[in-house]
């Protein structure tokens, strides 16, 4: 029960873009194409996991038994650069088509704060291991959600009559705010 | 020739301050400007700190440039930001714990912030240390102006207050919304409209004159 509150608290509502405002650089980014929201989405909850299943025990067992927590966020940046570096070697051989597909987007993952800020809030919380990685896989999810969701609503707008000043990136800007807004409403989900 | 070299150093430093402010015109920098605008305060301090360690994260790599090998390049940066970013946040924890805890992760979040690496990629690396030091205080001080005036309009709206002091009165009922994170997307969407409709109009002046 409680992994599924961990899980709907970091999806919805407290959707890490909508409310941290955690990789906002891919969502201001990628979201102009539906699909390469979807590929991005779906590579950044991969990465997201593994950053949770590997920098726990890292924390928790290196850092924290040696007494170094001042490493901690050299230590978390290099492991997501790490993961990244590998996720994007094994997408190229096993699927090419999809590595060109999402092209710069992938080593670009390493700097969204998002998965920085995933680490960084498990540590904060203190949650025990198989709640980490639902915390990152939530997490993943509800940046998948909010990322498909602003593609479609700009795809959308391409057709809008918007004025002059606003168009680009403001008018992506009022649009996450009412998607802000509406994810609000999720807040009753958990009392 | 010195003259010259002095117009220039201006011209890094300015360029950062409006032509290329960084969460504007560049896009750059998001995650801060909207999470930490609630107060003045907040604002202030957070822009500081990336100041500081844009500046010093900056003058780093410029001194490294010629060791550094290219393909390793980014992974050595971030490792250089990352430690830069841990001792400010050790030196916040110690000497301004209120602002430390009002930051909370924000704080180490500043070393994905895409401004420093990309002033770190696209001019230290590049560029000798004087021509370095200009452009990152103008592309920081730039960002914290930026902050700062978010932060107004957000604090003003949501308490009716700056800086903690109460300035409008007690017929004002605060829009609570500002001090959500929907009121910062709103906010900036705004302000980046506001500064679009400014240099459309400052185009068509010089295109007329």
């Amino acid at each position: 029960m409680e992994l599924i509150i961990v899980f709907i608290s970091a999806s919805l509502v407290n959707n890490f873009v909508l409310t941290y405002f955690l990789g906002l650089c891919p969502f201001v980014g990628v979201s102009n194409k539906t699909e390469n929201a979807l590929n991005m989405g779906l590579a950044t909850t991969f990465v997201m996991t593994l950053t949770a299943a590997a920098t726990w025990p890292v924390y928790h067992y290196i850092l924290m038994r040696f007494n170094i927590p001042f490493l901690e966020y050299v230590s978390f940046i290099i492991i997501i650069a790490a993961l990244v570096q590998i996720v994007e070697m094994y997408i190229r051989k096993s699927s090419p088509g999809l590595y060109r597909s999402l092209g710069i987007f992938l080593p670009l993952i390493t700097t969204n704060c998002a998965v920085l800020g995933l680490a960084l809030f498990m540590v904060l919380r203190d949650y025990n291991y198989l709640k980490s990685i639902i915390f990152g896989f939530g997490a993943g999810v509800g940046f998948t959600l909010a990322l498909l969701m602003m593609s479609g609503i700009r795809e959308e707008l391409e057709f809008a009559d918007i004025p002059k000043h606003f168009q680009g990136t403001a008018i992506t800007m009022i649009v996450a705010g009412m998607m802000a807004l509406s994810f609000m409403g999720f807040a009753g989900l958990l009392r | 020739m010195a003259v010259e070299q002095n117009a220039s150093l201006a011209y890094e430093f300015k360029k950062g301050l409006w032509q290329d402010i960084a969460p504007f015109r560049l896009v750059l920098g998001l995650c801060p400007s909207l999470a930490v605008t609630n107060s003045v305060i907040n604002g202030l301090s957070m822009g500081l700190a990336t100041l500081g360690v844009l500046f010093v994260s900056c003058v780093i790599v410029s001194f490294v440039r010629k060791l550094v090998a290219p393909q390793v390049r980014i992974a050595a940066y971030v490792v250089i930001i990352a430690t830069i970013v841990t001792v400010t946040d050790l030196f916040l924890q110690a000497k301004f714990p209120p602002i430390s805890k009002a930051l909370g992760p924000y704080v180490p979040l500043i070393i994905t912030n895409c401004i420093i690496l990309a002033r770190v990629e696209a001019f230290a690396q590049k560029n000798p240390v004087l021509p370095t030091m200009m452009d990152s205080l103008g592309t920081g001080l730039g960002f914290t102006f930026a902050l700062i005036i978010i932060s107004i309009i957000r604090e003003l709206l949501g308490f009716g207050s700056i800086l903690n002091i109460h300035i409008l009165g007690s017929w004002f009922r605060p829009w609570i919304v500002m001090i959500l994170p929907a009121g910062a997307f709103l906010v900036m969407g705004g302000l980046i409209a506001t500064v679009n409709y400014i240099s459309h109009r400052s185009e068509a002046r010089q295109r007329a004159g």
